[in-house]
C-alpha cells in the first residue's frame, strides 16, 4: 500500500517534472509576444481609452474632462458626421465589390486553363504596387488632361459617335474623387491576397459533389449556386471581416492622393484621427475618435459573426 | 420540359468523349471565352503598369502634353539614373531597405518561435492566450498608434529607427498564426523520438523542426518584407528629419516640394517604378511560398 502510494508518488512527479521542463520552454517560446501584448497592445489600449476622458495636448499638462471628448465627437465636431459617412460609404462600396471580384477572378482561374499561373501572376501584381506608389501612378492616369483613362475616353467616344467625350480631373472633382479612390483600392483587390484565398478554397471542394450534381441533372447555375458557394462561404466570410476591417480603416490612399479634399471630399475617417492627433496633437481628442472607431468596428464585426451563423457553411459541423 | 432534355442530352454528351462535335465546339467557344475575359482583365489591371513606366521615360516637356502621348518618341532611359541624384532618394531607398531588414528579421523570429509555443506545447493558458492572440489581428491599428506614439515619446525614441524596428521583435498576431499552422502539420512522432534521445526543446526546434520550414519561413518574410516596404503611417508620425525617411515617406517630397520650381512629376513615376520593382522581383522568386502561405491563413481561419 505505502510502496504503492511511493510508486505512484514518483510516477507523478517523473511526469511532472517533464511537463514542468514543457512548461517553462513554452513561455520562454512565447515569453517575447506576452511582453509585446502587455507593452505595446493592451497597455497602450487601457492609457488611449484613459486619455479619451482627458484634455491633452502633447507636451502639456493632463486635465480630466470627463465626457467632453466623447460629446464633442457626436455633437459638435462638424467634420465628424461627414467623415463617417464617406467612410461607410467607402467600405459599402469596396468591401463587397472587392470580394466578389476576387471571388470571380478565383472561378476564372480555377477553370484549368491554360496559362493559368500566368494569368495569376498578371492579376496579383497590382497588389504588389505600395499603395503610394499606386496613388502616385493613377493620379496620373486619371489625370484630367494628362491621363490616359481621358485620353482613351475621348478617343473611343470620339470614334464611335463622332463626338468626344471630355471626362472630368477626378481626383480634383469633389463629386469623383472618393470614387476614385474607391478604384485604385478595387484595383488591387480584385486578383490579390482575396484572391489567392478564394483559390485555394475553390481547390479544396471535393470534386465529386460536382459529378454527383451532374448525375442529378444539375446545371453550371445550379452547381455554382448549390455547391460552390455553400463550400466557399466560411472563406467568403474570412474575407469579408478582413476587408471590412480594412476598409474601415484606410488611410493612405487620401493622405497621399488628395489629402482629404477637394471640398472634404474625402475627408474619411483615419484622416480625421490623423489629423487631430498628428497635426494638433490633441492626443485627448484623437485617442477618443480612435475608440469610438474601435468600438463601432466590433459591434460590426460581432453583427458579421451573428449572422453568418445563419449564413455560412461549415463542413464537418454535423447539425 | 424540352429544356430539360436538351440539358439533359448536353450533360451526357459531355460524360462521352469527344466524338460529339457539336460539345466540342461548345466546349472550345467556352475556353475562347475565358481565355477573352482573363486577357481582358489583365490588359485592364496592367494599364496603370503601362501609364506608369510610359509617363516616366517622357521628358520633362513631354509630361504635360495635351493630348498626352502614349508612348514617347524618345525613350528617357536615363530618367531612371537621374532619379537617384533627385532629393535623397538613394539615401530613402537605403533607409527602406535598413528598416525592412530589420523589422521583418524580428517578425519573423519572434513570431516564429510564439507560433511553434501555440502549436508544440501544452501549457497553462494557452487557450485564453490564443483567443486573445487572435482578437488582436481585428484590433483597429489607430487605438494602438496613439498611445504608443506617446510611449516612443516618453522613451526619446521619436526621431529614431527604434520605434520602426524594436516593437516587431515581439510578434505579430498574424505571423503567430501563420507560424502555428504550419508548425501543427509537422508530426509530433518526431518530437518524442528525439526526446527519447534525451534532445531539450530548444534542441528539438532547432535541429528538428527548423529544417523541415523553409517554405514557412519564406512565406513569412516575403509577406511581412513587402508590408514592412511598403509601410507609410508609422514613419510618417515617428520621423520627421528628411534624411531619415523610408522610400515611401519620402516619394511625397517629388510632389510637394520640388526644390528648384521644376516639374519632376517623370521622375516622381520613376521613382515609383523604383519603388515598385523590388516587390515584384521578390513576389517572382518567392511566388511558390507567398501563394502556399496567404490560402494557408486563409483556409483554416
Amino acid at each position: 500500500m505505502a510502496a504503492k502510494a511511493a510508486t505512484s508518488a514518483k510516477h507523478s512527479t517523473a511526469t511532472g517534472s517533464l511537463r514542468r521542463d514543457e512548461v517553462f520552454w513554452a513561455y520562454v517560446f512565447v515569453a517575447p509576444w506576452i511582453i509585446g501584448l502587455v507593452v505595446f497592445v493592451f497597455g497602450p489600449m487601457l492609457f488611449s481609452l484613459i486619455l479619451s476622458f482627458f484634455n491633452y495636448t502633447l507636451g502639456r499638462d493632463y486635465a480630466f474632462i470627463g465626457l467632453d471628448n466623447w460629446i464633442r465627437a457626436f455633437t459638435k465636431d462638424e467634420l465628424f458626421w461627414p467623415s463617417v459617412g464617406r467612410t461607410v460609404l467607402y467600405a459599402v462600396v469596396t468591401v463587397p465589390l472587392s470580394v466578389i471580384g476576387a471571388l470571380l477572378t478565383a472561378i476564372l482561374l480555377n477553370q484549368g486553363l491554360q496559362f493559368t499561373t500566368f494569368y495569376r501572376t498578371v492579376f496579383f501584381m497590382p497588389h504588389l504596387v505600395p499603395v503610394v506608389a499606386a496613388v502616385y501612378i493613377w493620379v496620373w492616369l486619371l489625370s484630367g488632361s494628362y491621363g490616359l483613362v481621358n485620353e482613351v475616353l475621348f478617343q473611343v467616344s470620339y470614334y464611335l459617335t463622332g463626338k468626344g467625350i471630355v471626362g472630368p480631373n477626378y481626383f480634383g472633382d469633389p463629386s469623383w474623387a472618393l470614387w476614385a479612390l474607391m478604384l485604385i483600392a478595387l484595383w488591387g483587390a480584385i486578383g490579390g491576397n482575396m484572391m489567392v484565398i478564394f483559390l485555394a478554397g475553390l481547390q479544396g471542394i471535393p470534386q465529386e459533389l460536382y459529378e454527383a450534381a451532374s448525375m442529378d441533372g444539375a446545371g453550371t447555375l445550379r452547381r455554382f449556386w448549390n455547391i460552390t458557394i455553400p463550400m466557399i462561404s466560411p472563406t467568403m466570410f474570412f474575407n469579408f471581416v478582413l476587408a471590412s476591417i480594412a476598409a474601415v480603416q484606410t488611410f493612405e490612399a487620401a493622405f497621399v492622393g488628395t489629402a482629404g479634399g477637394p471640398a472634404y471630399a474625402t475627408w474619411i475617417y483615419g484622416l480625421h484621427i490623423y489629423e487631430h492627433t498628428f497635426k494638433y496633437f490633441d492626443m485627448g481628442y484623437g485617442s477618443t475618435l480612435a475608440w469610438i472607431m474601435f468600438i463601432g468596428l466590433s459591434v460590426f464585426t460581432y453583427f458579421q459573426f451573428r449572422t453568418s451563423r445563419d449564413l455560412v457553411y461549415y463542413a464537418g459541423e454535423g447539425r | 420540359m424540352a429544356q430539360h432534355a436538351a440539358h439533359v442530352d448536353r450533360t451526357s454528351s459531355r460524360t462521352r468523349s469527344s466524338s460529339d462535335t457539336l460539345a466540342a465546339a461548345l466546349r472550345l467557344v467556352k475556353r475562347f471565352g475565358l481565355h477573352l475575359i482573363a486577357v481582358l482583365l489583365g490588359i485592364l489591371l496592367m494599364l496603370p503598369f503601362y501609364w506608369a513606366l510610359s509617363s516616366s521615360l517622357k521628358q520633362v516637356q513631354e509630361v504635360r502634353l495635351i493630348p498626352p502621348i502614349l508612348w514617347p518618341p524618345n525613350p528617357q532611359w536615363h530618367n531612371y539614373v537621374d532619379v537617384w541624384n533627385v532629393r535623397m532618394f538613394a539615401g530613402w531607398y537605403w533607409n527602406s531597405i535598413v528598416l525592412t531588414v530589420i523589422a521583418t528579421l524580428g517578425t519573423v523570429v519572434s513570431s516564429s518561435m510564439g507560433g511553434y509555443a501555440f502549436a508544440r506545447f501544452r501549457f497553462p493558458g494557452k487557450n485564453i492566450l490564443f483567443s486573445i492572440t487572435m482578437a488582436t489581428i481585428l484590433l483597429p491599428q489607430y487605438v494602438l498608434l496613439i498611445p504608443n506614439f506617446l510611449l516612443f515619446w516618453k522613451l526619446g525614441w521619436l526621431n529614431t529607427y527604434l520605434p520602426l524596428t524594436v516593437p516587431f521583435w515581439f510578434g505579430s498576431a498574424f505571423f503567430i498564426f501563420l507560424f502555428r499552422q504550419f508548425f501543427m502539420t509537422i508530426p509530433l512522432d518526431l518530437d518524442e523520438a528525439a526526446r527519447i534521445d534525451g534532445a531539450s526543446y530548444p534542441r528539438i526546434f532547432w535541429s528538428i523542426v527548423l529544417p523541415l520550414s523553409g517554405p514557412v519561413y519564406a512565406t513569412a518574410f516575403i509577406i511581412d518584407g513587402i508590408s514592412q516596404w511598403n509601410s507609410f503611417l508609422r514613419p510618417l508620425i515617428v520621423l520627421n528629419q528628411p534624411e531619415s525617411y523610408p522610400l515611401s515617406v519620402g516619394l511625397r517630397y517629388f510632389v510637394v516640394s520640388p526644390n528648384d520650381g521644376q516639374p519632376k512629376d517623370h521622375l516622381l513615376m520613376a521613382a515609383a517604378v523604383m519603388m515598385t520593382l523590388p516587390v515584384i522581383l521578390i513576389f517572382f522568386v518567392g511566388q511558390r511560398y507567398f501563394v502556399r502561405g496567404v490560402a494557408m491563413t486563409g483556409i483554416k481561419g
